[in-house]
Parts: structure tokens; sequence; C-alpha cells
């Protein structure tokens, strides 16, 4: 069996919550308040029909001038007489003014039809858009001919085979003013303008959709100069492709750290800490590091603007601004008031499409206020939509008070892969920064209390000193740092002094047994010489004995 | 029969008026799609209530929108049969077969005072 045939609209995240598109050939009615974006979403169908997919396109207008309509989608970056003068759209501006129209007798709405003909004729449209046929009703009084020539105009659309847009103002209690949802039955889009806590969220939803599976959900779609975005939350089905790259934190020692010399591609890290602690140069180091490395970086950042990001940065040694003019990084602030959370996360996303960065970073997610669930349900779309795109996000959290874990932290832990806490240990009349993995998964990471400190040079983990005292950080550390050095010095004097004594006892002895020696020698030499005299004298005790002899009368 | 109200005439209104009825015309088109019932009953109509009522000063040009399709959105034309009166200013429209005169002559602002009065 054929499945149903559909026109695609080019409108980002429309086709994939219809899985493709709009019923080809047939009518489909948008709806909504005043303002909530019907028009726009008719003239983007269109013109995206006539540059991306080479479909003409017919605009038949009941309430604007085509001059008007022209001047209104400029801002969307749509050049309507451009595509008129190329003949891939027309456009046709049906005014009825009541005062000017007598009736009289039986009529019916041929002209509206010869009319339409005409245009779809001059342009080979494929794609029709009444924008808003009810308006109809106000110039017209016949209403049961109105609703009777409604009902053949979209069978006759049908049979022409081109896929019309009815845009209707919604009615009360109704989807429109004057119930002509009844003829249009094969698709129904609802637009919603609401606002909660003074913020305003536009969302869609898809009523019905004959014959085909739909997304039901209400999404969040933004328009601003880039034309319509809906942000279709797939809720990713947790089937996206993971990795065993890592890439690199940007400081050397968390890299160790972490075990694997850096976090997971397409890993969600959470950094959250108290104020100060430097959370947001933790992001810009890891932007840092990946930009070196030639990766593509997006910063979300909702507290400073980026001129004062790239300047604070650069206090701290990480020079970011030669990564935004290689076009590698790029920033897009905005203060987390200035729209919802839907409207935040379409943002992102179409950011995120557009850029396609390899790494992303949000800092913070704590600036965002609101109901905790939607705050969740926010992040959780946002870490899905980076997981299936197999980006790595780093998210910042800003914790509230000393306690480590804050409610809005608590909410998106279990989304979150790699979890670094950064805080501040008060002790001994001064605070001094630490961090600790709270969690990362698939790695066999460290389990310390490291201190770190903020450098000219950045992030710097100083060597943990782990000693019997236990972890030391700041002073403290110095301190027994320092007394570890005395008391290795005063043990290191000792053997000094000890040596030196030593040293002195054998010079004295030396010394004793020198002059023990000096004096044996003086004795010995005395006693030598009186033997020698004693000698002496017996020599001559003899020659005399000898002499006296033969003077005696010796016989030779 | 067919003259302007002099309780009308203010500066701009007179020229008109003068040229109404020095000349006589009434420039009238009828649009219409093919030869419908509805379209020659239309005609049928028109014809009749010109002759009662404007003989010899009026011209009809009917248009059939299913050959010259172009010309529908440059007079607005949404119903049909729709007859303008393209003269004198300003523009009229009536919408229908016409069955009903009255309307048409108050449409046309043939006769608009005189239903009035009665």
């Amino acid at each position: 069996m054929q499945a149903l045939e559909k026109s695609a609209t080019g409108i980002a995240g429309l086709d994939e919550l219809t899985f493709g598109g709009l019923p080809a050939g047939r009518p489909s009615l948008i709806c909504g308040g005043a303002g909530c974006g019907k028009t726009i979403f008719a003239i983007s169908y269109l013109v995206n029909g006539a540059i991306k997919f080479d479909e003409g396109g017919v605009f038949m207008s009941f309430e604007e001038r085509a001059a008007d309509l022209e001047a209104n989608v400029a801002s969307l970056g749509y050049d309507l007489s451009d595509l008129i003068a190329k003949k891939q759209l027309a456009i046709d501006h049906v005014h009825i003014e009541r005062s000017e129209i007598e009736e009289s007798g039986d009529y019916d709405l041929e002209g509206l039809f010869v009319r339409l003909a005409h245009a779809i004729d001059s342009v080979g449209a494929k794609r029709v858009v009444l924008d808003t046929i009810e308006a109809l009703f106000s110039g017209l009084t016949d209403s049961v001919v109105l609703r009777a020539e409604i009902r053949r105009l979209f069978a006759w659309l049908k049979d022409r085979g081109v896929t019309a847009i009815i845009t209707a103002e919604r009615g009360d209690g109704t989807l429109t003013r004057y119930g002509i949802e009844e003829y249009v039955s094969d698709c129904v889009i609802l637009l919603d303008n609401r606002v909660t806590e003074q913020v305003t969220t536009r969302l869609l939803r898809v009523i019905k959709y004959r014959g085909s599976a739909h997304g039901t959900n209400e999404y969040p779609f933004l328009i601003d100069a880039d034309g319509i975005s809906v942000l279709p939350i797939t809720s990713a089905g947790l089937g996206h492709p993971i990795s065993d790259e890592t890439i690199s934190t940007g400081i050397a020692g968390l890299d160790e750290m972490l075990g694997v010399k850096g976090y997971f591609v397409g890993s969600s890290i959470l950094i959250s800490g108290l104020a100060g602690t430097g959370k947001s140069t933790f992001g810009a180091s890891f932007v840092n590091a990946a930009c070196e490395r030639g990766k593509r970086a997006l910063f979300f950042a909702f507290e400073e603007s980026p001129d004062q990001i790239v300047r604070n940065m650069k206090s701290v040694g990480i020079l970011l601004k030669r990564h935004v003019e290689a076009g590698l990084l790029a920033f897009e602030a905005a203060r987390p008031s200035l729209y919802g959370f839907e409207m935040h996360l379409a943002r992102m996303n179409r950011d995120i499409e557009r850029f396609k960065p390899d790494i992303i970073v949000v800092d913070p997610i704590s600036a965002f206020r609101g109901p905790e669930f939607e705050i969740h349900a926010t992040l959780i779309r946002l870490a899905d939509i980076c997981k299936a795109k197999g980006i790595t996000a780093l998210f910042t959290s800003l914790s509230s008070s000393g306690d480590a874990m804050s409610a809005s932290d608590r909410s998106v832990s279990s989304l979150m892969d790699t979890w670094l806490s950064l805080s501040d240990i008060e002790a001994n009349g001064e605070r001094n920064r630490v961090l600790y993995l709270l969690k990362s998964r698939g790695m066999d990471h460290s389990k310390q209390l490291r201190e770190y400190r903020l450098t000219r040079d950045g992030v710097r983990l100083v060597d943990a000193y782990a000693g019997p005292a236990g972890v030391l950080t700041g002073t403290a550390r110095l301190v027994q740092e320092a007394r570890e050095r005395n008391a290795a010095l005063e043990r290191q004097e000792a053997t000094e002094r000890r040596r030196r004594e030593l040293a002195r006892k054998r010079a004295a002895t030396e010394r004793e047994i020198a002059d023990m020696r000096r004096s044996l020698d003086g004795e010995e030499e005395d006693l030598r010489r009186l033997i020698e005299q004693e000698e002496a004298r017996e020599e001559v005790i003899g020659s005399e004995r000898s002499e006296l002899a033969s003077i005696r009368g010796a016989r030779p | 029969m067919i003259t302007k109200s002099p309780k009308d005439a203010n500066g701009a209104k007179q020229p008109t008026s003068t040229r109404e009825n020095q000349d006589g015309e009434f420039n009238l088109r009828l649009y219409v799609a093919g030869q419908t019932p509805k379209s020659l009953t239309a005609i049928a109509n028109l014809k009749t209530l010109c002759e009662d009522h404007l003989a010899g000063r009026y011209n009809i040009e009917v248009i059939d929108l299913l050959v010259t399709p172009q010309l529908a959105a440059g007079d607005q034309i949404v119903a049909l049969p729709t007859l303008v009166r393209r003269l004198p200013p300003p523009l009229k429209r009536v919408i229908g077969d016409l069955s009903n005169t009255e309307r048409v002559l108050v449409g046309l602002d043939i006769r608009p005072r005189a239903a009035g009065l009665k």
C-alpha cells in the first residue's frame, strides 16, 4: 500500500514532527489566535516551496494587500517581489467591502475560483495559501451560500491536486470562528501564543493528521530573522550512538583526574559550584582546548556578554578572541528572561543546527528561573539534542549556598555523565577552592579532593597535600608544608652537628696522638744521644787501655 | 427620470452629475463565467432593467471570465455574476442574478431617494 504523499514545508522541525510535511494534494488548516504567526507560517511554506523545492505557489490574501505582505515578511529575509518576477509566486489580494456591494438574487463564488485557477496556472502552482478565507463571512451576507461554496472550493483544490493551507482565526470554543474546520479534515495545526509569568512562548500542535502518524505534543517554535523553526522533541529514545573518544578538558591536571585524558565525546558535563569558583573559566578552558584542536564551539551565555567573557578570560590567560576570529567559536548571548524555556530551547536548537558545533557550553543553566519540572524538561531535551548529534555539552550551574547540591542540580544530575563539583573550603579564616568529581560515567576517575587556583595561565590544579593530617588546602597546606620543611631542616642540622662533633673529636684525638708521638720522638732523640755518648766514651776508654798496655811493654 | 439630486450639490459632485447628464452614460460591466443559467438570467434581467430605467443612457459590457480570467482580479470579482458600475463614479457592485430589481436600482444608485421617500 502506498503511504500518504507529503509536501515538505521546509520549516525546520515541522517536517520532522509530521514525518515529511503536509498531506500533498489536500488542504490543511492552520488556526490560532491573532498574532500567533499563521500568515508567516503560510508564506514560509510557499517561499520554501519556491526556493528549496522548485514548486510554484499562490498566496491568496483576504486581509493584507500584496505590498503590505511583502513588507511584513521582508524582515524574515523573504524577497517576494523577486519570486513574483521569477514566476514562482503569485499573490492575489481579494478585497471585499461590504458597503460597496449590493446583493440581488442568487450568486456563487465562481469569481474566486476563476481568480485562483488563473493564479495557479500563471505560475504552475503546486502550493496554495488562502489567508484567511473566513474574511468572506464579513464581506458577504449569505452564509449558507458561503459554506457551500467554501466546501466546493476545498473539493476543487483537491481535484486540482494542489496542497493548500487555509488559515483561520481561532473562535470561541471552536478551532475557527466560522467552523470551517469541518470542511478541512485532513490536517489541522493549531498555533498558540501562551504567556506564563510574563514570558511568551509560541507553541504548535498538530491536532489531527489523517492517514499519518505525527508528533502529538505541543512544540515550541520560533519566529525570527531566519524564519520559523519548530523544535521537535523526539525525546531521543536513548538510542544515540556513543563514542570512546575523549576531548581534553583544557586543564592538565583535570585530564589526569578523569583517568581517560578528558571528557567523552558526546557526553554531558555539569560543572556546579558556588559563586566565584570559576565555573565559567572551566567552561572557557574547555572551549579554548577544543578550538585549539580545530573543533567548533558554541558558547551560550546567559549572564555575560560575549565581549565581557572574552575580556575576563584574558585575565586568566585564556585567549578566546582568536578563535572567534578564526570562526571556530561563536557566542550566543541572551538574558534568560528574554523568552520562555521553550523559546530558549528552540533558539539554541536552531543555533546548533546552523553552527554545527562539536562542543557547546551553556553558562549557566541555573540562570533559568521557573518551575523545576520545566527546567528539567528543557535540559533533558537540550542534552538529548546534543547527544543525538554527538556534541559534547558542558553546563555550568550555580549552587545556591553552601549546600553542594541545589534543587536544580539534583534534577539534572541523572542527565549528566560527568559531574564536577567546585567548592570553597573555609578554614583558618580563609577560603580555598577545591574540586572533586562527583561522578563520571565510564571512567576510572580520581576520587580525590583537589585544590585548584585560577592563575594568570589558566586553571592550575595544585598537587594535593595528603599527609597524616588529612587533605589540607591553602594556607593550612602551606603551613603544614612549611612545618614539614622545618622539621626536615632540623633533622638535617642535627646530623650535621653530629658530623661536626665527630670531626672535632677526631681532630682532637689526632692532635693528642701527634703530641704523644712528638714527645716520644723527643725522648727517643735524647736517649739515642745518650747512647751515642756512652759508646763514644766506651771507645775512648778502650783505646786508652790498649795504649797503656803497649806502653807497659807489650810485646807486638 | 434619473436625475442627480440637487440637495447633493456640493462642489465635488457638481461636475460629475453635469457630465453624467450630458453624456448620459452609465457604463456597466457584467461579469459572468460561461453560459450558465445564472449568467443568462442576469444578462436578461440587466437588459430589461436598463431599458426600463436608463433607456439610451447606458452601455453594457459582458465579460466572460472563462475567456478572460485575468480581468477578475482587477475589479475584485469574487462572487458571480457581478455587475459593476464603472461610470459614473464611485464604483458600485451588485452581485447575484439581479432578480431583485429594487436592490439593483439601490445598488447602482439609480433611484436611491425615491425608494427612501416612499
